[in-house]
C-alpha cells in the first residue's frame, strides 16, 4: 500500500479531533461514533495493524476506513510537520487497498458500480444531465470566456439543481461570459478518487481533459468545490492544466456589482465553509467578499469557521454512501445546531452537497422556523430564481 | 460475555458499546511502550446512571472494568490486564456550572482539556484553569485522578490539589459525592470534612469510576510573560528553582535540558511563565523574578536568554505543541516517560542520572522538571521516544524505562502515573503497612475485585 512507511508515525495524540481553538470535536467520523477507532489516529493504527495481519478485513474495518469524510480537519490540526501532509493520502491508499482486493463497503460498491455504468450516482442517462437548465436559455459552451461546470450534484440532484440554477442566473445577471455543456457534461470523479478508485478517477479526468481540449476550454467556473479541487489539483497530473474557479471566486472578482444590488430586509447570516473550498484549498475569503458586499446582510461566524471549520459530513463520498448517517449525533445535525446558536437566519452555504445535507439536518433538527440553508447566489438572487 | 454485551447495548444504546475486534484492538494499547491488553468489551456511558447500571452488571457477572480518560496516559494504565470492559468516558464531557466568584467549575470527567479551554476562554474570559502540556483530549478526571501537573501547578500544586469535590460511582453501584458538594449545594472545596477524596486520587481506577468533578479556576490574567533562566551547572538549580518560587510570582516553573538543537547542549534551561493584569504589574513581576536571581546573574554563572519572538510563543502557549513534536524526534510514533515527583534538590543527580541512562542505553536524552507548588517538590521527566516499527527500539525504551524507574525510586522519588510494573517497584520500596492499608481499603470498597485488575498489586 503507498504511503504504508507512514503509518506507524501516528501517536494518536488527537489534535486531530479538534478545531485549532479545541472548542468542540471537528473530525466528523469522530464527532459521530466517539469510539478511537474512528478518529484519525485510529483509522491509522488499524491500517497498519490489517497490512500487518494483526486485524483482519471485515465489514466494520470497512466502514470505519470509508467513513472518514476527507475534510482535512486533521491534516489542519496535526501538530507534526510534514507527516500531517500525507495523512489523507494515506487513508486514500487504505481505500485503494481495499478496493483492490474487494472488501469495501456495499454502499461504496454501488456507488463505484453507478459511476462506471451510468457515468453518474443516480443512475440516470446522460440526456438528464441537461434538465437544471431548462428554461434559463443558456449558451453551449463555445468560445465563452468560461466553460459553467455544474458537476453530478448539480445536474441531478433537485437541491443541487436549484443552486446550479440560482448560480448560472446570478453569473448571467452580472454579464459574466460562459457556456455550459449540459448533457455532454461528465462527471469530474473526485468522489471516486476519495474512495479509492484510482482507475475510474483516472479515466474520468483524462475523458474530461480531453473533452475541455478539444473544445477549446481555457477557463472554468465550477459549481461544486469538490470538482474545482480535482480540476485544479489532481487534473495537473494528467496533463489537464486548466485554470479553474469556484464560483464564490467569480463573484468576489464582481463584488462591486453585486454591492450595487437591491438591499434585502437586513438578516443575519453565517457562512460554512466548503472543506473542498476550504482546508483543501485555502480559499476562506472570496465566500466572505461576496456576502459582506451585498446589502443587508450581517454577517457571523460560528465557533467552528475557516480552517477550524467542521465538515458536513458530506465529503469523500459520504453524501452518497451516507456511511456517517443520521442521527442526532450526525454532522450535519451537529453543524446546524451550531449555525442556529449564532442567531442567524441564513446558513450560507457554497458546495451543492453541503446545502443538500445541511437542508436535511435543518429539517430533521425542526430548525425551519429559525434559519434556512441558501447557497449564495441564492441569497443575491432572492426571489428571483 | 454475548450476554453481557446485550445488557450493555440496553443500558447505553447499540451504537456505543462494541465487541468487534477493531475497538478491542484499539483499546488495548497506547503509544507507549507497555504490551497490549485485549478488552472484551468497549462501552462509552453519557450519563452517571448508566456508569452505575454497567458497574451493577459488571459485579454481577464478575467482570473487570476499565474506566478510560484520554488515554493519553502513556503507560498503559487503561489497558484492561484481565480483560473485562473498557469504559471510555469522553462521552461524559458536559461542562455543568462555573462559579465565577468561588472560582470552580463542575464537570463531567470525560471533558477534555482542551474542550474546557475553549470553554472558558469563551464564556468567562477572566478565568482559566490549571493545563496540562499533554494534548488537548486529555480529560480533566483522568488528568486530576493521576496527580498531574499544568500550567499553574507553581501556584497551586498538583491538580489532585485544585479539586474541590467528586461524584463517583463505587465498585459496588452506589453514587457518592466527596467534599462540600456532599453537604451544600456548592462545589467550593473539600474542607472542612474528612477527606474521602484520596480514596480515588492516583489509584488508577482500583477504587471507583469518578462521573463528576469541580476544580478550581484561577485569574486569567492578560498580560503574560517567560523568562528562560539558563546554567551550565545543574548543581545551582535547586538553589535558583528555590530562590524564585520564594517571590511566589510565577504561574509555571519548568526546566527542560536536551542535547539537540546542539546550542541546548549543556544548558539547564529554568522557563518561568508570569501573568499580570497591567504592564507595569508585569514589568514588577519580571523585576521580582531578576532580582531573586541577581546573584548568578552577578557571578556571571547564569543569566537571562534573549528569546526569538516564535519561541516565546510557543513557551506562552497552553499545551505546548512544541512538546508534542519533541515526541517526534525518533519519528517513530512511540514515546513514552518516567515523571519522577521528587524533592527539587534532587535536580542534579536526576539530571545526571538521566544523560547516563541514555548512554547506557543508547539513545537520547531528553530531561526537563515542573515545579510543583512553591518548589515543595518537582516532577522531573525522562523521555524516551522510540520506533513503534523497530521492535529493537521498543525493547531499548522499555529497558530504559524500566532502569530509570529504579533510579528514581534509588535516590528517594517516586515515578509518576507508573506502569504495572513500575507500580510493583514502588509497592517494592513502600513501607508494608501502608501497601497493607491500601488493601484493605481496596477491599472494602471493591469486593469482587472488579476495578482495574492487575494494578497496584504485587501478583
Amino acid at each position: 500500500m503507498e504511503y504504508a512507511a507512514i503509518l506507524h508515525r501516528c501517536f494518536r495524540c488527537g489534535y486531530c479531533k479538534f478545531p485549532g481553538n479545541y472548542i468542540d470535536l471537528n473530525c466528523p467520523s469522530y464527532s459521530k461514533f466517539r469510539f478511537e477507532t474512528y478518529s484519525p489516529g485510529g483509522r491509522m493504527w488499524l491500517l497498519r495493524a490489517w497490512l500487518n495481519g494483526e486485524v483482519q478485513t471485515s465489514s466494520r474495518l470497512a466502514e470505519i476506513i470509508f467513513s472518514c469524510a476527507t475534510c482535512g480537519n486533521c491534516v489542519e490540526q496535526c501538530v507534526f510537520p510534514k507527516f500531517k501532509d500525507d495523512i489523507l493520502h494515506a487513508f486514500i491508499a487504505g481505500r485503494e487497498e481495499m478496493v483492490n482486493k474487494g472488501v469495501v463497503p456495499p454502499a461504496v460498491r454501488d456507488y463505484l458500480k453507478a459511476i462506471q455504468v451510468h457515468g453518474n450516482p443516480y443512475k440516470l442517462s446522460a440526456g438528464e444531465r441537461r434538465k437544471w437548465q431548462e428554461g434559463l436559455n443558456l449558451e453551449t459552451y463555445s468560445d465563452q470566456e468560461y466553460l459553467f461546470y455544474v458537476g453530478c450534484v448539480g445536474a441531478f440532484d433537485e437541491r443541487g439543481i436549484k443552486m446550479a440554477r440560482a448560480v448560472a442566473i446570478l453569473l448571467k445577471n452580472i454579464g459574466v461570459s460562459f457556456g455550459i455543456l449540459g448533457a455532454e457534461e461528465n462527471c469530474d470523479g473526485n468522489e471516486a478518487r476519495a474512495l479509492g478508485e484510482k482507475g475510474i478517477f483516472q479515466s474520468l479526468a483524462e475523458q474530461n481533459i480531453r473533452d475541455f481540449q478539444r473544445r477549446g476550454v481555457k477557463r472554468i467556473i465550477a459549481l461544486s468545490p469538490h470538482a474545482f479541487h480535482a480540476i485544479k489539483n489532481d487534473y495537473p497530473k494528467f496533463a489537464g492544466s486548466l485554470e479553474v474557479f469556484h464560483y464564490t471566486q467569480i463573484l468576489a472578482m464582481q463584488a462591486k456589482k453585486i454591492s450595487l444590488r437591491q438591499a434585502q430586509a437586513p438578516r443575519r447570516v453565517t457562512f460554512h465553509d466548503p472543506c473542498y473550498l476550504g482546508r483543501h484549498n485555502k480559499e476562506y475569503q472570496s465566500p466572505r467578499r461576496v456576502l459582506k458586499a451585498f446589502p443587508g446582510l450581517e454577517m457571523v461566524e460560528m465557533n467552528r469557521s475557516k480552517e477550524n471549520a467542521f465538515c458536513c459530513g458530506g465529503g469523500g463520498g459520504n453524501f452518497f454512501t451516507d456511511l456517517l448517517g443520521s442521527g442526532p449525533e450526525s454532522p450535519a445535525r451537529s453543524r446546524v445546531r451550531e449555525a442556529a446558536e449564532t442567531g442567524a437566519a441564513i446558513l450560507a452555504v457554497a458546495c451543492p452537497n453541503c446545502a443538500k445535507m445541511l437542508e436535511d439536518a435543518v429539517k430533521a433538527e425542526n430548525l425551519e422556523e429559525k434559519i434556512a440553508v441558501k447557497d449564495i447566489a441564492e441569497i443575491i438572487q432572492g426571489g428571483q430564481i | 460475555m454475548e450476554e453481557i454485551y446485550k445488557e450493555l447495548v440496553e443500558i447505553v444504546g447499540a451504537g456505543y458499546v462494541s465487541n468487534q475486534p477493531e475497538e478491542r484492538f484499539i483499546y488495548s494499547r497506547d503509544p507507549g511502550t507497555m504490551e497490549p491488553h485485549e478488552p472484551d468489551l468497549v462501552v462509552m456511558p453519557a450519563t452517571t446512571e448508566e456508569v452505575q447500571k454497567i458497574v451493577l452488571l459488571a459485579n454481577r457477572k464478575r467482570v473487570p472494568i476499565v474506566p478510560m480518560g484520554g488515554g493519553l496516559v502513556l503507560s498503559g494504565l487503561s489497558r484492561p490486564l484481565k480483560g473485562g470492559i473498557v469504559l471510555d468516558m469522553k462521552r461524559m464531557n458536559r461542562i455543568l456550572e462555573v462559579n465565577e466568584t468561588s472560582r470552580y467549575v463542575l464537570v463531567e470527567a470525560g471533558t477534555a482539556q482542551g474542550m474546557l479551554q475553549a470553554y472558558l476562554k469563551k464564556n468567562h474570559p477572566g478565568l482559566k484553569h490549571s493545563m496540562p502540556d499533554s494534548p488537548p483530549m486529555a480529560t480533566i478526571g483522568g488528568n486530576v485522578l493521576i496527580h498531574g501537573s499544568g500550567h499553574l501547578s507553581h501556584a497551586a500544586g498538583f491538580h489532585s490539589e485544585m479539586l474541590n469535590g467528586l461524584e463517583v460511582v463505587l465498585p459496588t453501584g452506589e453514587i457518592v459525592k466527596i467534599g462540600s458538594c456532599s453537604t451544600s449545594p456548592y462545589w467550593f472545596g473539600r474542607a472542612p470534612l474528612p477527606d474521602l477524596a484520596g480514596l480515588f486520587l492516583g489509584w488508577f481506577g482500583t477504587t471507583g469510576i469518578v462521573t463528576k468533578l469541580a476544580i478550581k479556576l484561577f485569574p486569567n490574567r492578560p498580560y503574560q510573560d517567560v523568562g528562560v533562566f539558563v546554567t551550565e551547572d545543574p548543581e545551582l538549580v535547586p538553589d535558583v528553582l528555590h530562590r524564585v518560587t520564594g517571590v511566589q510570582v510565577a504561574e509555571d516553573v519548568t526546566a527542560w535540558m536536551t542535547p539537540r538543537p546542539d546550542w541546548a547542549r549543556g544548558f539547564q534551561h529554568i522557563n518561568i511563565n508570569y501573568a499580570a493584569d497591567t504592564p507595569e504589574e508585569l514589568t514588577g513581576k519580571r523585576n521580582l523574578i531578576r532580582a531573586s536571581l541577581q546573584k548568578y546573574i552577578r557571578e556571571k554563572v547564569g543569566g537571562f536568554m534573549v528569546l526569538p519572538p516564535p519561541m516565546k510563543k510557543g513557551f506562552l502557549e497552553a499545551p505546548q505543541t512544541t512538546l508534542v513534536q519533541f515526541a517526534d524526534v525518533r519519528k517513530g510514533g512511540g514515546f513514552e516517560y518516567v515523571g519522577g515527583i521528587m524533592p527539587i534538590e534532587l535536580f542534579a543527580r536526576a539530571y545526571r542520572a538521566g544523560i547516563e541512562i541514555a548512554e547506557h542505553q543508547r539513545t537520547t536524552y531528553s530531561t526537563g522538571a515542573r515545579v510543583i507548588g512553591l518548589g515543595h517538590c518537582m516532577m522531573f521527566f525522562f523521555a524516551y521516544p522510540f520506533n513503534r516499527a523497530d521492535e529493537a527500539d521498543v525493547e531499548r525504551a522499555r529497558k530504559a524505562l524500566e532502569e530509570t524507574n529504579r533510579v528514581v525510586l534509588d535516590m528517594g522519588g517516586i515515578p509518576w502515573k507508573a506502569e504495572a510494573p513500575a507500580q510493583k517497584q514502588i509497592i517494592q520500596k513502600m513501607d508494608p503497612k501502608t501497601f497493607d492499608l491500601m488493601n484493605r481499603i481496596r477491599g472494602v470498597l471493591d469486593p469482587q475485585g472488579i476495578m482495574n485488575p492487575g494494578n497496584w498489586e504485587v501478583e
